[in-house]
């Protein structure tokens, strides 16, 4: 990706693309991060609305409560202090100071972050240290506190303490994303000389991406699954000729390239990532690997969804995206061959389909650094989320052998748990604010931030339901939050896991705010669809619980309301 | 190479980077003549000249470039070297 690509992005039609607002502050020049930024929105579908301050302007922008940064109300702050910037000062610093100098780095940027906090709602993107050392002290440097490297990595460290605690500050790791590139590439001494800009004029559309990638991940664009292909994409060779003591996995051949891609995947599933399959084979042969190859990292548990037949790949993978539930745009398809690929490609544009490269060895490397899986959020339920498929998959089985649905719904024994929202359930509330698309009314996105003032603020009353049946425990699946308008109580919020669809789960939720309503004396419920590209399924969701239509709104009068039919029981 | 293909090829770049096929490069082109050859996009030019030839300038060259005459001879003396 190189630079003036994206600037001839800038001459391109955004207009049909959502926009973001974002605010830069750097203190040195930032202009080639701002037409960096803008034009890989285009590569993205997004039209970025920027408004960049002039340089060295950061503490005067944030500290003036009436600057053009908060007149600007920008959604995200990006905030730059160049290494280069921050060395000159360090140099010019006596030895107390030096010392000091991480410590105070950070107090400052919690500084800033606090002010900013205090005067306007957004998120906030901070760019960390790269890390050279100066060969001021060689090697040294690594054993004394007096070193730049000694501070700036110490900085670095600091920052990521500062955003663990403080949920609307994320890091942009330039560090890491530098020494991926190398120096060379990162650093370009003539154009430092000649403008201060500090970085190579290419290595900025990778920054771009950075910053993208955590944007996108904020506003509910990441991925949630990985669909695998098998013969040499999970190991080396053709299970079904070659015979499972054959495959190249652990140390056969070129086995340790596939062991590493296993390790990492395995990684990935462990922080919430699903695991399906998708492989041309017989299902008992290509299963066999994974139950019984002492050296394969992956095992029949952590794959969530596994289909293995004669059937063509696109079926398939649309199969697996049923039972998963989950958009295309939201998975990544690995596959060794081209021709595969290019197949899935062309029917279900939506996926991430990386362009492995030809050598095994090379996979993994290159899947690190398309950094495919950006997150905002990770919460304990995240590692339990294959377990949840599997089971799932166990339910629809077991469907097929009900003739009603009532009587199946009956024989799941399910119990359902009602809380407001607190503290424990605060993260995953904000993550599925995030994550849910389909089944969402109004698709307003919420952080922790908002959901712990949400929370306390006596005009809301917050709904928070957990269900579990005999085959396992969902967890958190659903969150309504009513807003206290007069005589009425306005739906602000509905949404709900799609794993738990068809399970009479809506009438469930209704009874339970119709009966809060018809305690607080409320005469109506009023209810909203705001239509987006992905809810299209609650399109009739209050007409179907029996809301009337006015005026764009739903009413559902409380005084008449009839508790709905359902198969669930509160604890 | 002659200086006349140079400058044709430096029209080649000045065009792909600008986006602008009407751009005309002579010795005398300066940057207040071309629209779009700002501050900004003269460190896309130069890297993508320095691309093409397989050249380095050095940051004093740079800064001395007055016309597209000197960068012209610059490339030149470079590629005359090289």
């Amino acid at each position: 990706m190189e630079f003036s690509t994206l600037r001839k992005n800038l001459k391109k039609d955004f207009s049909n693309f959502p926009i973001i607002k974002v605010a830069i502050l750097g203190d040195t020049p930032t202009q080639l991060l701002h037409q960096a930024i803008k034009g890989y929105g285009y590569e993205i579908g997004i039209s970025f609305d920027i408004y960049e301050s002039d340089y060295d302007q950061i503490d005067m922008q944030i500290m003036d409560a009436s600057s053009e940064l908060y007149e600007f109300q920008p959604e995200y702050v990006i905030i730059f202090q160049a290494t280069q910037k921050s060395a000159s000062k360090f140099y010019k610093k006596q030895i107390d100071s030096k010392l000091a100098f991480a410590e105070n780095h950070i107090s400052h940027v919690s500084q800033l972050v606090n002010v900013i906090n205090d005067n306007h709602k957004c998120k906030i993107i901070y760019f960390n240290f790269t890390e050279t050392n100066d060969s001021v002290f060689g090697n040294y440097a690594n054993k004394t506190d007096a070193s730049f490297l000694y501070q700036v990595r110490k900085a670095n460290l600091g920052l990521m303490d500062l955003a663990r605690v403080t949920k609307n500050l994320f890091i942009s790791d330039i560090a890491s994303l530098a020494s991926l590139h190398g120096e060379t590439a990162v650093f370009s001494p003539t154009t430092y000389t000649n403008t201060g800009i500090v970085f190579d004029i290419d290595f900025w559309p990778y920054v771009a991406k950075s910053v993208s990638d955590i944007i996108l991940a904020i506003s509910g664009k990441f991925k949630k699954a990985v669909v695998l292909d098998l013969d040499n994409t999970l190991w080396g060779g053709i299970i079904g000729d070659d015979g499972i003591e054959n495959i190249q996995i652990g140390d056969l051949g070129i086995g340790r390239a596939f062991t590493e891609l296993q390790t990492w995947l395995k990684q990935l599933k462990e922080r919430g990532i699903i695991l399906a399959v998708c492989s041309k084979n017989y299902e008992h042969i290509a299963l066999e690997p994974f139950e019984k190859h002492p050296d394969m990292i992956l095992r029949p548990d952590d794959i969530a969804v596994f289909v293995a037949n004669w059937e063509n790949k696109v079926d398939n993978i649309r199969h697996i995206q049923s039972v998963l539930n989950i958009g295309f745009d939201s998975m990544v398809y690995l596959d060794d061959n081209p021709f595969e690929r290019n197949m899935v490609r062309n029917e279900i544009p939506a996926m991430a389909i990386p362009e492995l490269p030809e050598d095994p060895a090379e996979y993994l490397g290159f899947l690190k650094r398309l950094n495919l899986f950006e997150t905002a959020a990770v919460t304990g339920e995240d590692s339990e989320r294959t377990k949840q498929y599997q089971e799932e998959a166990k339910r629809a089985t077991m469907q097929k052998a009900y003739a009603n649905e009532d009587e199946f719904l009956e024989s799941l024994s399910m119990v359902c748990t009602v809380k407001p929202f607190d503290k424990f359930n605060t993260p995953r509330v904000a993550q599925l604010s995030q994550r849910s698309n389909q089944f969402n009314l109004r698709t307003v996105r919420y952080t922790e931030q908002d959901i712990e003032r949400i929370s306390k603020d006596e005009n809301h009353t917050t709904f928070t339901f957990g269900l579990e049946d005999k085959f396992g425990d969902y967890g958190l699946i659903g969150v309504i939050i009513l807003k206290n308008e007069g005589q009425n109580a306005f739906i602000d919020t509905w949404f709900m896991s799609c794993r738990v669809l068809k399970r009479g789960m809506e009438n469930f939720m209704l009874n339970a705010i119709a009966n809060y309503a018809s305690e607080k004396n409320f005469k109506k419920i009023l209810g909203e669809y705001i239509p987006t590209p992905k809810n299209e399924l609650v399109k009739d969701h209050y007409r179907g619980l029996g809301f009337k239509e006015n005026n764009g709104l739903w009413e559902l009068n409380v005084q008449d309301y009839k508790p709905l039919l359902n198969h669930i029981k509160t604890i | 190479m002659e200086a006349t293909e140079i400058i044709n090829e430096l029209t080649k770049i000045w065009r792909d980077q600008l986006d602008d096929d009407s751009i005309v490069l002579n010795p005398q082109t300066t940057a207040n003549d071309v629209e779009g050859w700002d501050s900004l996009t003269h460190i896309q030019l130069i890297v993508a000249t320095e691309k093409k030839f397989r050249i380095r300038f050095a940051s004093s060259e740079i800064m001395n470039f007055k016309n597209i005459g000197d960068l012209t001879d610059a490339v030149l003396k470079k590629t005359a070297n090289g």
